[in-house]
């Protein structure tokens, strides 16, 4: 296996860097930056039952190290996705990756079964970590229960391996990673937003027209890495890290506290070109801090 | 095509209040921006880039015109940003104004900051040989820039909404008296795109939309406007910053 190589369930990965849900719509207007078959994977913005439109502007807003999102899952509906934006992406020799959303237990299940008949959907992320929709999703994320009983669903409806995304807003994320991780997930991928506010002072009030949205960049990534960190000790199942990734150092770091491939999200919107920078660094990092490969780093930093 | 490209600042100066005139080199862009596009500037600490209009290009010199107010900390920074530095900016971005070879006449509805993209129209509107009536509005004469710029293309009303210079009033108050027009072209804040769609909504016209953007290339869905069509939407990003005024429900 060649040095940037990683295997997961359903996933060849030739190198560890995808860019995360929502943060690379469906590769279209990065694929005019780039070659996506350099990347490991790409994981697909979320998809839903039927098209949703999301919530009013504005939705966005920069913060210290970081931004709020309260986008709301806008995407055309899963069998538009399946018929537009999953060709487009087969053109490319890397893993696809569709992101599961939904209000309803049984709108989860008919997403998750309708990529069954998909060829070139390689694996299943099941979001039920959103902030920024009213019904469902985070409910789903933040009781062990409620998010046992959506992945053992999904499960049953899938073929295809699946990733359980998990919220970051709880006070107890181990309880969250074993009950998936007992309902049969295939493996987990951390972390989702951080709910937050802010509030803009000409007008005295939210800046989101949400009111809150979902904090993302590096003012996470120690809240990613301690909860991954925590996680991968406890669990058997693979990782997939995210949160506040701009470097190949913080990939390295990622790899540490236990995840086996990393997702870049709010990155892509400063540097359009970061996931390829960062894979073109990956080999120089690794053997700055005299590791041979990918597979040799994850984990190390919690094995005493 | 959008490129990531480096540009040069030739000169940064203060045109009005806390309103600033930046001259950049670059080969690409100056090469292929046109009237209506954006730059998507990387300013240094900062998570997302700032949307910024493209107020005029000079293919000869290779150089950018843009226009900024100074107004929250992204544009405070690059307020304080000199000559011979060089930024990372994503351009040219968006879609342009469009332009339909049969108007003669056609006028140009700017608002405050919503004007820089105004001249670069106009300039090639006015290359083209056609007539270009100018309507800009201000808060007030602090604020007023580009006036004797925009006199050299054709007739030019200043309004100022508290009567420090020119006329006094809204835009929309002086669009009675213009006369025949082809088509108009207005940037500005919303309430004055809404008041112009209202008074002429029968008149062709085309109007450039701000958002508070994420990727700026169309991929975050941060930046969208409803539509009345089966789409239900556009990105302002990538599908904008100009629509037909009928296209878009403000
Ligand atoms: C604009 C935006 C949209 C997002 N949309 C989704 C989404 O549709 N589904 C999802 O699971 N995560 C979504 N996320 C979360 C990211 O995939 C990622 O988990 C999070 O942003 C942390 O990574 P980052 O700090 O690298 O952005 C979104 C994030 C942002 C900033």
């Amino acid at each position: 296996m060649s040095q940037l190589a990683v295997n997961l369930p359903g996933l060849n990965l030739k190198n560890p860097i995808m860019p995360a849900s929502g943060c690379f719509g469906f590769g279209r207007e990065y694929s005019e930056f780039y070659d996506l078959s350099k990347l490991g994977a790409i994981i697909m913005k979320a998809a839903t039952g039927s098209e949703r439109f999301g919530n009013r502007t504005p939705r966005v807003a920069e913060t210290a190290s970081g931004m709020l999102n309260a986008i709301g899952l806008q995407n055309p509906g899963v069998e538009n996705i399946i018929k537009h934006e999953v060709p487009f992406l087969a053109n490319y020799n890397t893993s696809v990756i569709a992101n599961v959303a939904g209000s309803t237990l049984e709108e989860y299940e008919h997403v998750a079964a309708a990529f069954n008949d998909t060829e070139h959907v390689h694996a299943l992320e099941l979001n039920i970590s959103c902030p920024n929709v009213k019904e469902g999703g985070i409910q789903f994320g933040t009781d062990p229960e409620m998010a046992a009983r959506v992945t053992e669903a999904v499960k049953r409806a899938s073929n295809l391996p699946v990733y359980v995304k998990l919220s970051p807003n709880v006070s107890d994320i181990l309880s969250m990673a074993k009950a998936v991780e007992d309902a049969g997930a295939d493996g987990l991928s951390m972390i989702n937003t951080i709910t937050g506010m802010q509030i803009h002072l000409p007008s005295g009030k939210p800046l989101l027209a949400n009111k809150t949205g979902g904090l993302s960049g590096p003012a996470i990534k120690p809240v990613a890495i301690r909860m991954i960190y925590e996680v991968s000790q406890e669990v058997s199942i693979p990782i997939i890290g995210m949160g506040g990734i701009t470097t190949a150092e913080d990939v390295l770091e990622f790899l540490l506290a236990g995840a086996s491939a990393v997702a870049v999200g709010t990155a892509n919107f400063q540097n359009p070109f970061v996931c390829v920078e960062i894979i073109d660094e990956l080999p120089h990092v690794l053997s700055k801090y005299g590791y041979e490969s990918i597979t040799d780093v994850i984990g190390k930093g919690v094995s005493v | 095509m959008i490129n990531k490209e480096q540009v040069t600042i030739l000169s940064s100066k203060t045109i009005a209040l806390d309103t600033f005139e930046m001259v950049l080199n670059n080969h690409y862009i100056s090469q292929h921006a046109k009237p209506g596009q954006f730059l998507h500037i990387y300013v240094e600490g900062h998570t997302l880039r700032r949307p910024i209009s493209i107020a005029n290009v000079d293919p000869e010199q290779e150089t950018i015109t843009v226009l900024f107010k100074r107004m929250g900390a992204g544009t405070q920074k690059i307020a304080t940003y000199q000559p011979g530095m060089v930024l990372d900016v994503l351009g040219p971005s968006g879609n342009g104004f469009y332009i339909d070879s049969n108007d003669s006449t056609v006028l140009l509805i700017g608002g405050g900051i919503g004007v820089p993209p105004l001249y670069f129209l106009g300039k090639t509107l006015a290359k083209q040989g056609r007539k270009i009536i100018s309507v800009l509005g201000f808060q007030s004469k602090q604020h007023v820039f580009y006036e004797q710029e925009f006199k050299a293309l054709g007739e030019t009303i200043i309004v100022t909404n508290d009567g420090s210079f020119g006329e006094q009033g809204f835009v929309t108050d002086v669009m009675d008296s213009l006369g025949q027009y082809d088509c108009y072209y207005s940037c500005g804040p919303l309430p004055m795109l809404q008041a112009i769609t209202a008074i002429v909504p029968n008149q062709k016209g085309y109007i450039s939309l701000e958002e508070r953007m994420g990727c700026g290339v169309g991929a975050c869905f941060a930046c969208v406007i409803p539509t009345a069509d089966e789409a239900g939407y556009r990105k302002i990003c990538k599908d904008g910053p100009v629509f037909s005024a009928k296209e878009v429900t403000l």
